[in-house]
Parts: C-alpha cells; structure tokens; sequence
C-alpha cells in the first residue's frame, strides 16, 4: 500500500471547516468538537441514556415485548419510582433510587430482528444518534456476538440479554461485553445428574440439532455431559433453521436405536419439534425395554407456552424461574420482590428473559455508581470479579476472565396440569454453582481474547 | 458536462449537492426537540441510504432496462460483503482492497448465475435466481461456516494474520489513515450535525455510480436493453441475440450489489448471512417499484423510504409518544398514543405494508411520479413546462 | 425400506400442505393473471379462523376461589368456558376439544368473504397492471394482514391441538408385514392428507364438470374471447378468487394441529409456494399438484441421515436445487404452457 499523506485529522479540520464556513457565524456557538471526556458518550446534561436493542418483529418478537417490560421496570426502579423490585434485596447498596450517579435514567429502545445486521444498525443509532452509553438486550447469540462486537469497537459497555451460546463468553468474548445469562455448557452439566437420576446411566441418545452455531454448541456440550454419565449418543442430525415441518426428521427416532431424543432447537423451532415428536407418538414409545423420554436442554416460558400440553414431564433448564423462591427458599431472594413489582405492573409473572435483563440493567447501574464513572474501563473493572446475591439467583460471581456470571441452574419440566398459561414448569433442582463452573481455557470456549476495554472516543 | 446533456447534469449536480448537505439535510430538527427522533442524518443511517441507493441503482439497470425481475440479487451483496471481510481479515483494514475485490466476487457470482439463469424468461427467470440466492443464504449459515462464520456473521479476530497491516494504522476499517467511523459533531444553536468520513467515502462512490449508470441509461447499450424489455421476439428476429447483452446487464448490476456490499462490510466489519435472506433480495425489488423502476433517481428514493422506516419508526416507543403529545389534557394525550402506538415501535412493518399499498394505488409510477406530479402542480402555476431531466426521463420509461 | 416407505409418508404430507397452497395461487394466477403475494397470508388467516375459534369456544366467566391464590398472593380467578356451563362440562369439553375440525364451517365463509373483498377491493384495480406492481401491493397487503394477526395474536406460536380421538399414530408396520413399530405415522397427519385429497378432487371436478368450471376454463385459456361471446367472466373471477382463498384457508385451518400457527407462518410458505408453482409450470392446476408432492418426498428423503452423510447440508437446499434442475430441463416447469409468464 502506498503511504499517504491524508491524515484523518487533516480531513476532518477540512470538514469541519466547510461545515463552519457554510453555517452562518452567528449560529456557531463555540464548541464545534465533540466534548473530550475521554470515552465515548459520556453524560453531559443531567441524563444519562441506556439503550435497549430487543426484538420486536419476527419470530421473537414476543419475547423481546417481555424484556422490554422489565427494562422499563429496572429504569423506573434505578429512578426512584415504584415499589424498588430488586433494587431492596440486591447484596449492594451503592443504588438509592436517585438514578445513577445522580443522573436520571432514560432509555431509548429498537429494534433487532433477530438478525445480526439490523442488529447492528440499530444499536448504532443507538450509540450514535440517542448517545446511549450502554446497549443491553437481544433474543439470539448471533445477534448477542454482533452487537457486542460492535459495543467493543465504538467503545460502550454492552450487557447481553437472552444469548445461551458457549460462544458469547466463548471464542468471541470481548472486554466489553458482560453475559448474565447461563450457557450451553451450564445447562448440559446441570442436567446431566438430574438425567441420570430420571432415566439411568444406560441410555442412548438421538440427536436434532439446530443446524447453527447455538444449536452445535448446545449439542456438543449434552453430548459430551451425558457420555460422561455412560450414554451412548447414537445420531446427530442437524436440521436446517427454516424448516417448520420435523416429521422426516422424526420418524426415523424410533427405529434408530435410541431410547432418549434430545431436541437441541430453541424458539419456533423446539416449539415445531417437540410437537412433532409428541404425535409420532414418542413420549408414549418403549424402546430397548425402556420408556421412550424427550429432552430439551434450553427452555423458555414463551416456548412452553407455544408447545402447549406436549411439554408435560419434558425435563429442561432455565436461567431462572419465579416460582424458585417460593419453593427453594431464601437462597434465591430477590426473585419475589421481582415478580411482586412485575406483576402488579403487568399483570403476569416475569420470563427468564425479562429476569435477565432487568438483573443486567440492575448490574450495570450498580458497577457505574460504584467506579463513579460511566468511563466504560471503569465500569468494567468494577464489574469483573464482582461476587453479588440477592437479584434471584443466589450468590453469583461475575468471572473476571470470560465475563460470565456463574450461578445456580435451575433444572425443570414441563407440568403435567398446568393451572394457568404462566405456571408450565416445575422445579425439579437447582444445580449449585460449582457443580457448572468450568475453566476458562475449557475446550469449548477456547480461542477467544477478551482484549483490552475499549473507552472510545 | 462529462458526456451528459443538460438535463442529467442538472439531475447529477442536484444530487451531488444532496448528498454533499445530507447531514445537514437530514438533521433539521434540534438534537434536543422532541421531534429530533424524526432526524436521520447519523452516520449509520446516512451509510445505509447512500449504500442501498447504490444497491437499488444496479438492481434498477437489470430490472428496469431489460424487465428480468431477479429476485436473488441479495445474494451478490452477501458474497460481497463476505470478501470484504475476507480481505480485512487477511491484508489489513484498509477498504481499497477490499471494496476492489468486493466488486470482483459480485462480478463473478453473478456471471455463473446470470449464465444459466438467463437461459429462462418472465417468472422462470425470477424462481432460479431466488433459488441460488436461498442456496447461498442455507449453506451460508450453515455448512459453510467456516468460510461465513455462520449465524454470528463473518468478523475480524485480532489473531487474524492481516498481513500488510502496519502497526500504528486504525484498527478499525480505514481509508489510507483516515478511520471510516471518525465523526466529528458541529453544533449550531441546538441543532447538531455529523460530519462522518464513511459516509462521505460512500457518497462518493454513490456519485460515481449514479453517474455511469446515466451513462450507461443513455448508451447504445441501454438502448439494447430496452429493446429486450419491450419486445424481445422482435429482437430475435432482426438477428440479435439479446442474452450476451442480458448477461452483461446482469453481471453490471450485480457488480454494483457486490460494491455495494463491500463498502457495508467497509462502514461496518461485520457481514452476516441474513443479507442474503430472500427477504433481503425482495427488498431491493421494494425499493425499485416504489422509487419508479426504469427511472433514474427513483431507486435512490425507494431506498431511502424504505431505510427511513425500518431504521427511525421502529424506535418510536410509547415513552417517546408520551414525550410528544404530553402538552395535551391526559385523555386526549392517552387517546392519541393509543391510536398511533399501533403503528411505530413493534408496529413499524404495519406502517410500511400500508404505505407500499399506499404508493401502488395512488402513484403507479412510484415515488418519482408523485415528485413529478407535485412539480407539474407548481410549475403550472408558473405557467412553465413541466417537468426535469427526472420527468423526462420516466416519461420515455413508463415504470414497470 | 421402511426408512424410505415412512419418508414417502412424511413427503405424502407435506406435499399435501404444499399442494393445497400451490393449488389456491395457480387458480389465481391462471384465471386473474395475478401473482398474489399475499396467499401466504390467506393460509396464516385460514390457521387463525381455528385459533379464533378455539379462543370463541373458551370464553369464561370468572369466579374467585379463594381457597387458593395466584402468583401474587391474591385470591385465585377460576375461569370456566360458557359452553361448559351450558351443555355441561363433558359436552363442553368435547366441542372445545373438536374446535379445529369445527373451525372448517367456521373458515369457509370467512375465507370466502375475505377471498371476495379483496379481490373488489383491491385486486381488480390492478389486473392491468404490470407484475411488478402486483407484487407490490400484495406483498404490502400480507404485511398489513399479519401485523394485524400479530397485533391481536402475539408472535408466540399458539398450540391447537387436534381432537384427542386423532392424537395417536398408527402402525402402518403391522399392515404391511415389517416389526411393529417399524412405520408408525399420526392419524391427524393422515386426515390431512385425505383431506388435501379431498379438497384437490373437489377443486378439480368443479372445474372440470360444472358450466361454470367450463367458462372459467375458457376464461383462463383466453379470456377476451370469452369476454366477447358476452359472458360475464369478471363475476366469475371474483368467485374463483373466493374458492382459492378458501382453499388457502382450508389448508391452514387443518394445518394447526400439526404446527402451532404463529403470524409469520404464512411468509414462511410463500416463497416455498412460488417454488412450487413454478416447478410445476406456471397455470398448470396439475403441475402444481404434482410439484407439491414431488418437493414434498425429496425434501423428506433428503433429511434421511443417510443422505446427508453422503452430501453435506443437502438438506438445505433440496428444493431450490430440485427447482433449478427442473427449470433447466424442462423450459416451462413440469406442466406449464407456452407464453405464460414468460415475458
């Protein structure tokens, strides 16, 4: 490449002097540069503006209507307004309900599509236009790894909402990037002792997988935990995203050997799935002299809610549940305050992703009051190796080298008499923290570099 | 002026001062109004206008010339921008390479589909190049995953190798030094403007396209391709074969959605699979038909439209409506927000399906006829003849 | 072998699905000249006439019980359906039960309905002009069809199951002499297939051995000659445009119990439908039969393990491969016509 003498200062002043010469000079009020704050769009005015990038079109759509709500729940607790939710049981009390540092709390919101490229844009308005200084939400992994690589470049803190891919805190972590939420290899090793307890150690496993980088994770991680206990994985087929139709994906279970299905799929696609499953009859089939069982490693409410009475006795793991208080105890405090102010506010209990993102919002406010600064590195500081409790989870440690949170998972499946449309699962356990912490370096989540925090600006 | 009669220069020079002011253009509001949600002139947005434009244009010089409605043209932006990451992740950050070979892959993708999809006509034609845009898309996000990097969308790691970056250049896409996301904000009174290095790399490179594509509108060769539209029998039979000429149309336009694809992956070094989504590819159509298809600024304006509502509509929440209409009495403001919370947020796609209906019924000749029809109004009441280069021009191309 | 007879049941079914939908868009695109781009959007509507019914069916009134509590502590609303209270609880149950089956004499006159507004309302202005417009005005039509399903609906899918009677599967092993077990296949996916059947043959013998069929052939084949002998084909039309969208309808109404409908279902099919129809030869009621079932048994045998073994992500693709192999073979798709779309 030649070497240029266009500096991109140079360029600029020459822009920005046209821009100058072309505005009338009464007009122009001094600062015609952007503030030095020394990170990107640091709070000027008595404000500060968060971002909230969820999806509300497409087939998500639902689900991102649900992290909205608890979003503007978490702002209206973080300004003082309403009943606190968790803000009263969370294990810090740098927040006092006067927004964050003082400043009040506003939020800007878009849309992500559920694709990684509207995504993006959105969440540059975000940061570009609305001058959010923290971009938090989203239903995907694809779209969790985009947004936070983008977050990394412009140099915002980003606080990923429903992402369950190992790959998010995996091979494509970034510095400024924080996950909540659990993943594939937690759920794997949380369900492995609880499978081993249902069905024995004796077992051979069929798998439909979701033929993308979430769906290979998860399945890898199942495999690889329920080999551990002894099982046999007999088949691996990987299922294209777009199909609606599983019955020739299904059919052929039955006479392959197996004895368990694991549906690696998640949203539309488990919803599809497990129907199908059910009317080829294999939750009634015995095979190799055992009851025929179903498995789906990632649930979520709005799923149960659209496989409708198929979940019944289907075991799975979720992030968190509302009924976890009430039946685990104290340990999980946090979570009635939480769905108390939820429902009076809307009417039915929370989903894991609203819990989700209402904690990283929490989380995030809490970091910045504690490093007195919105400077992104500082936030980041303050966030890693962070040990808190009281959002719902219990004792939770924000790892400093992968930022992963690792809490208790919470083992489930499906009831076989809901009472209403809210209540489709039942605790089985919770697996405790340990049991799913891994190392870093693990072999599943290699190959990543969290780099260094990007400030911006 | 540069081979164009007077009335293209004028259609030239009026856009090139648009796009030359749009960051002032598109920001009339304060940055502190309430209405300032309605502005668009930030860096991203104003890329993806200027990108798309360029996207639209190309897809206009096979549509609205020869009438071959492709409805795979999303795949060539995809590969695109897919070998402009490739070249980022391997040479360096610079954009030259990689918006050069963008252009190159476009080229070279559509060849082999333009080859055997030209072998058919009408609908037939359409059907095979959405098949091998939906190929593309599938294996893309699947089994070519480590060619695409699947779901996640193609990025750079910093264990790339890069081989001919230098240390001390921008770690982020550039243009000899000149970083493609250096901003810098003019704030006038109330009013805020970006002046963004990307965006003006793309408006001249949009200038450039819209100028050959005049060139090429005004051609013999254009000639030739209209001749295909209207009536391709004929053709035949005066001993012409209409397909290398086809082809070529084929293989322009998807070098334009492969540059187009390549100064995205250049604004923003992240390229994912849905870009070649069918629903990417009947965008463009969109965007072409409701512009004016055959015409010349009409794709540009499609673009825009369409670009305007995916990207500002869907932000207007229930608390910014609350913003505006809080100076009204509670229940009117309560009434109001109702009535229109349908409609933006979540509801932004209800919005653009009644509109492109809208469009249809009312202006069959797209957006530029409704330009034309407001013009005709004031110039009649000038008592002058209407009509610009744009008039002119949609009149000899009746929109199809 | 049962691996492929059990395929061929699969393929068989969603053959059916895409039959019915290809069926529906070729009566309108051969009679009309229309591309609807909004047929999609009739079948999702179709699903919805079931999933309103069932939500008619279980309208409650409430009673507080306040022996129990809900999740936030108050006392607990029971809801109980009305038809329960007035035919009693088991009938109640049974008519809820049968609200998809139901849900048919409930589609047809809101599909025709539809299928006759929209055609007056909006179609007919635009049978002169270009395809492209066509396209657009549909497309913006099934946008604003589904958003306003999604308004009222949610995009969560919404499970309507079929009868209890239909939820088991049946052994078709035994019958053909293989183990048990070997070929099972669930009877709702045979009712629909019959249906589908069914609904074929009935299309197919109205246009075949009714006058009006006739004409409306005639019409298709060349419609200013029949316009000259002073028939009244525009009548006609709007008709034929009602029955296809009530064959949409009807497709999506017994559809539900297999997948749970959601708003984007119809977007989902639309382009596979386009595929279909093209393969099987643009204004070729056959061929478009025939494309249904023939992509609906490849796409079943290209998921079989053994196939992906063989070839990598074939599974994807199938249909567009099999759509361009067919394309380039045969000019016109499998049954089409000369001229038809072509320009």
């Amino acid at each position: 490449m030649t070497k240029s003498r266009l500096t991109r200062r140079g360029v600029l002043r020459t822009g920005a002097a046209m821009g100058g010469v072309l505005a009338t000079p009464t007009l122009f009020t001094g600062a015609a540069w952007a503030q030095d704050s020394g990170f990107t769009n640091a709070p000027t005015g008595s404000t500060v503006t968060l971002g909230f990038n969820v999806p509300q079109t497409g087939p998500y759509a639902d689900e991102g209507a649900d992290e909205l709500r608890a979003f503007e729940l978490a702002v209206e607790h973080l300004n003082g307004e309403g009943d606190g939710g968790m803000l009263q049981t969370f294990s810090s009390d740098a927040l006092e309900g006067g927004g964050i540092l003082g400043k009040k709390v506003e939020y800007v919101t878009g849309d992500t599509q559920t694709k990684s490229d509207a995504a993006r844009a959105s969440a540059r308005s975000m940061i570009e236009k609305d001058g959010a200084v923290m971009i938090s939400g989203g239903s995907s992994s694809g779209v969790a790894v985009a947004v936070q690589g983008l977050c990394q470049e412009a140099g915002v803190i980003f606080m990923a909402g429903l992402t369950h891919s190992n790959d998010t805190t995996g091979k494509d972590k970034k510095a400024n990037g924080f996950r909540h939420f659990f993943n594939a290899y937690m759920s794997a090793q949380a369900m492995a002792p609880v499978l081993e307890g249902l069905y024995g150690s004796d077992r051979k496993a069929y798998h439909l997988t979701a033929d993308y980088t979430w769906g290979w994770t998860q399945q890898e991680s199942i495999q690889a935990a329920t080999e551990a206990l002894g099982w046999e994985t007999v088949n691996n087929v990987l299922t294209p995203l777009a199909a609606t139709d599983f019955s020739s994906y299904i059919a052929p279970v039955l006479n392959s050997g197996a004895d368990v299905l694991v549906l690696n799929h998640y949203g539309g696609n488990m919803v599809n799935s497990l129907t199908n499953a059910v009317q080829f009859g294999l939750k009634e089939a015995t095979a190799n002299g055992k009851d025929f069982q179903i498995v789906v490693p990632l649930y979520s409410e709005l799923m149960a809610r659209g496989a409708g009475e198929n979940i019944a006795g289907i075991p799975g793991s979720q992030n968190w549940d509302w009924k976890i208080e009430n039946q685990l105890g104290d340990r999980y405090k946090g979570t009635n305050a939480f769905v108390q102010s939820f429902g009076e506010k809307y009417g039915f209990p929370p989903s894991q992703a609203a819990h989700t993102c209402y904690a990283q919002t929490i989380l995030y406010a809490d970091a910045v009051q504690r490093a007195g600064s919105f400077n992104p590195c500082a936030v980041a500081e303050a966030l890693e190796g962070y040990e808190f409790d009281g959002l719902g989870n219990g004792p939770t440690l924000y790892r400093a080298s992968d930022h992963q949170c690792f809490k208790d998972v919470v083992v489930v499946r499906g009831k076989e008499n809901p009472e209403n449309e809210f209540d489709l699962v039942e605790i089985v356990e919770a697996t405790p923290a340990e049991k799913v912490t891994y190392d870093p370096e693990h072999e599943m989540f290699a190959g990543g570099n969290l780099g260094e925090c990007n400030p911006g600006a | 002026m540069l081979g164009l009669n007077t009335k293209d220069t004028w259609l030239l020079v009026i856009v090139a001062l648009m796009t030359l002011f749009a960051p002032f253009l598109l920001n009339p509001f304060p940055a502190n109004s309430s209405l300032a949600q309605f502005n668009a002139g930030y860096p991203d947005l104003m890329q993806r206008f200027v990108i798309f434009g360029i996207f639209a244009i190309g897809f206009n010089i096979l549509f609205g010339l020869t009438g071959y409605l492709s409805f795979g043209h999303a795949a060539f932006l995809g590969v695109g921008s897919y070998a402009a990451v490739w070249m980022f992740k391997l040479l360096g950050y610079n954009v030259v390479p990689a918006i050069i070979l963008s252009v190159i892959v476009g080229a070279v993708f559509a060849l082999l589909i333009g080859f055997i999809s030209l072998r058919r006509s009408g609908i037939y034609f359409s059907i095979l190049t959405l098949a091998f845009a939906q190929m593309s898309f599938a294996l893309a996000y699947s089994v070519l995953t480590p060619i695409t990097n699947g779901e996640t969308g193609l990025q750079v790691y910093t264990s790339d190798p890069q081989y001919f970056q230098r240390s001390g250049a921008p770690d982020i896409p550039h243009f000899f030094g000149l970083e493609m996301r250096a901003t810098e904000t003019l704030r006038m009174g109330g009013w805020s403007f970006d002046i963004n290095a990307g965006y003006y790399l793309c408006a001249a490179v949009l200038l450039v396209a819209f100028y050959m594509a005049i060139r090429l509108f005004r051609s013999p060769f254009g000639m030739m391709l209209r001749a295909v539209k209207s009536n391709q029998q004929r053709l035949n039979y005066t001993g012409l074969n209409a397909r290398p000429y086809t082809l070529a149309a084929f293989v322009i336009s998807g070098m334009y959605a492969g540059l187009a694809g390549g100064l995205m992956a250049s604004m923003d070094p992240l390229a994912g699979a849905e870009r070649m989504q069918w629903t990417a590819s009947g965008e463009v159509v969109l965007m072409t038909i409701l512009g004016g298809a055959g015409t010349l600024i009409g794709p540009v304006l499609g673009a825009g439209f369409i670009k305007y509502f995916e990207n500002i509509f869907s932000k207007i929440n229930d608390g910014v409506l609350h913003g505006w209409f809080g100076f009204l009495p509670d229940g009117i403001e309560n009434v109001l927000v109702t009535v229109v919370h349908p409609f933006v947020g979540k509801g932004w796609h209800l919005t653009l399906g009644l509109l492109f209906m809208l469009v249809v019924i009312f202006l069959p000749g797209g957006l530029v006829e409704g330009g034309q029809r407001i013009g005709k109004y004031v110039f009649r009441r000038r008592g002058r003849k209407a009509g610009g280069a744009e008039a002119e021009a949609a009149r000899k191309q009746p929109a199809e | 072998m049962d691996a492929i007879l059990l395929q061929i049941l699969n393929g068989l079914d969603k053959g059916s699905a895409y039959a019915l939908i290809a069926l529906g868009l070729t009566l309108i695109f051969g009679t009309l000249g229309v591309v609807n781009f909004a047929h999609g959007a009739l079948f999702m509507i179709g699903a919805f006439c079931a999933v309103t019914l069932q939500r008619i069916l279980t309208i409650s009134y409430e009673t507080v019980d306040d022996s129990r509590t809900d999740f936030l502590g108050n006392p607990m609303t029971v809801e109980t359906p009305y038809v329960q209270a007035w035919f009693g609880p088991e009938t109640g149950a049974t008519i809820i039960d049968w609200s998809v089956p139901l849900a048919i004499l409930f589609a047809i006159p809101i599909m025709l309905l539809v299928g006759f507004v929209m055609e007056r309302g909006l179609i007919k202005h635009f049978y002169k002009r270009p395809h492209a417009d066509q396209i657009l005005v549909t497309f913006g039509l099934a946008i604003v069809l589904q958003e306003i399903i999604k308004y009222f609906y949610g995009a969560n899918p919404i499970p309507t199951p079929a009868p209890d009677v239909f939820s088991g599967s049946f052994d078709f092993g035994v019958l053909l002499g293989f183990d048990p077990g070997a070929i099972i296949y669930p009877y709702w996916r045979l009712v629909y297939f019959v249906f589908a059947m069914a609904v074929i043959s009935g299309v197919f013998a109205f246009l075949q051995f009714t006058t009006f069929g006739m004409v409306v052939r005639a019409g298709m084949a060349d419609r200013e000659t029949v316009g000259l002998l002073g028939i009244d084909i525009d009548k006609r039309f709007t008709i034929m445009f009602g029955i296809a969208a009530g064959v949409a309808g009807l497709a999506g109404v017994m559809y539900t119990p297999i997948n749970a409908p959601n708003y984007h279902m119809g977007m989902d099919f639309l382009v596979l439908s386009f595929v279909v129809v093209v393969v099987g030869g643009m204004g070729s009621l056959p061929g478009a039969v025939l494309a249904g079932f023939l992509l609906g048994i490849l796409e079943s045998f290209a998921s079989m393990t053994a196939v992906i073994d063989l070839i990598p992500g074939i599974n994807q693709i199938i249909i567009y491969l099999v759509a361009i192999i067919v394309l380039l073979t045969r000019p016109r798709g499998l049954m089409g016509r000369k001229g038809v779309m072509e320009e």
